[in-house]
């Protein structure tokens, strides 16, 4: 599981873990029942705070991401929930505002950027599909 | 006595001559809490220390360590916490196996196995005399002893000051490890925001002697915001805006740090025809500067009124 940090743009550390492993689980490169490395390996590999790390699986946990088995360890859910919190709509708007001025800044209209989010899209799912081998459309 | 915080300053003040280098600060630590102590130098970080380390006595207000009196039970309180400093006073003539030996005979709790470990992931020759170690290996011996007698709490005063990236990322990995392994409590002072981004759960800023910011640190980044602002009037209208904390740039357009609800300062800005074109996150080092530079001004409008 690769996680990039980056404490230099004001993001907690707990929402960078949280928002990829979401994007880890939907681009496929973690799978449902996947064993989640411990809190104690992944707080010694990212070099922070234990309690973060704790702090990022509960999250995940309370949003159905992940689940953890107490004495075996914890896994990314069978099925993650696809019913989108408030929250998570919120966030994911902020995103689209930053996708729209860097989208801006290089002259694409909305018509060649939807397009190429349908293209990233279609990309996403086919490699989904081939590390699965399931098809969760 | 309150075990569950390590350690508990109330209403410290202590003045050097003229200067106030603690103005009633108030501070606790709870059990198992890594707490990140950021501010200029001169702001008070090393004076706080050393009335947790009972090396100073609190001219007002109270400390508490363990529960106990750093001062008067100094020997209790030392022997239970792990001290790194920034110019580590380490005696220069012995070897680190001597040092490590002299260190045993001081802590009750020492783990002579543990130390062993931590002197070969060091890779420290027991034979090398302190004073013809590196920098690094000078900060590394000194975590060595601050780590090898398991201390309840660790405090650490600017760790990493004058060392190279590499050597930075070794004693963190060997902090994080320690807390990992036992939940150790941890006072941890640096001005190497990114250092304190990462290991810290709560984060106390200190300007001028006084702690003007306490808290989770995820809860801190939330709660600040940066803006940028098209606004036509002055400067002052605006940083006199609800939770506006700091204004850069100008004439047009400003780069706001704003604390709080958003609702109110929209209100207001709204009100004066100002409209926001950009919203973002602000970094830890964005909410030091705005929190220093907005206590400078109050205290400059203190003193005028």
């Amino acid at each position: 599981m690769e996680i990039r940090l980056s404490t230099s743009d004001g993001v907690p550390v707990y929402r960078q873990i949280v928002n990829q492993v979401k994007y880890l689980i939907a681009s496929g490169r973690l799978r449902a029942g996947q064993e989640m490395p411990t809190i104690r390996a992944l707080a010694e590999r990212l070099l922070i705070n234990p309690n973060t790390v704790v702090h990022a699986y509960a999250e995940l946990e309370k949003e159905g991401v992940i689940v953890c088995r107490h004495g075996s360890g914890t896994f990314v859910a069978e099925s993650v929930s696809r019913q989108p919190g408030r929250d998570g709509v919120q966030a994911l708007a902020a995103r689209v505002d930053s996708l729209l001025v860097d989208a801006a800044h290089l002259n694409l209209g909305l018509g060649p950027l939807l397009q190429l989010i349908a293209q990233r899209h279609r990309l996403l799912k086919k490699n989904q599909n081939t590390s699965n081998g399931i098809d969760h459309a | 006595m309150n075990m569950d915080r390590i350690i508990k300053l109330e209403q410290v003040s202590r003045r050097y001559g003229a200067k106030l280098a603690l103005d009633g600060v108030s501070l606790e630590i709870p059990s198992g809490v890594v707490l990140g102590l950021v501010g200029a130098n001169g702001a008070g970080k090393t004076t706080l220390i050393k009335h947790v380390l009972g090396l100073l006595r609190a001219q007002r207000g109270s400390v508490r360590v363990f529960g106990l009196d750093p001062v008067k039970q100094s020997v209790e309180v030392l022997s239970r916490l792990g001290y790194l400093s920034e110019d580590r006073d380490l005696p220069p003539w012995m070897s680190v196996g001597e040092l490590m030996r002299y260190s045993r005979a001081f802590y009750p709790r020492w783990d002579s196995a543990y130390a062993e470990r931590l002197r070969q992931q060091f890779q420290l020759s027991d034979s090398s005399r302190i004073r013809t170690l590196s920098k690094g290996e000078l900060a590394k011996a000194g975590l060595l002893v601050a780590l090898a007698h398991r201390p309840e709490l660790l405090v650490l005063d600017e760790p990493s000051s004058g060392l190279d990236p590499l050597v930075r990322r070794e004693l963190l990995e060997a902090v994080v490890r320690s807390v990992a392994e036992e939940g150790r409590t941890v006072l941890f002072s640096s001005h190497m925001l990114d250092e304190i981004g990462r290991v810290s759960d709560r984060i106390a800023m200190m300007v001028q002697g006084r702690v003007v910011l306490n808290g989770p640190l995820h809860e801190v980044l939330e709660s600040h915001r940066r803006l940028v602002v098209r606004f036509p009037q002055s400067k002052d209208r605006l940083l006199a805006m609800p939770g506006a904390l700091a204004i850069q740039g100008g004439p047009e357009e400003w780069t706001v740090i704003r604390n709080g609800g958003q609702e109110a300062f929209l209100n207001a800005l709204h009100e004066v025809r100002g409209e926001v074109v950009e919203e973002g996150q602000a970094t830890l080092e964005e909410i030091f500067h705005a929190r220093a530079s907005r206590h400078a001004v109050e205290t400059t409008e203190n003193h005028a009124g």
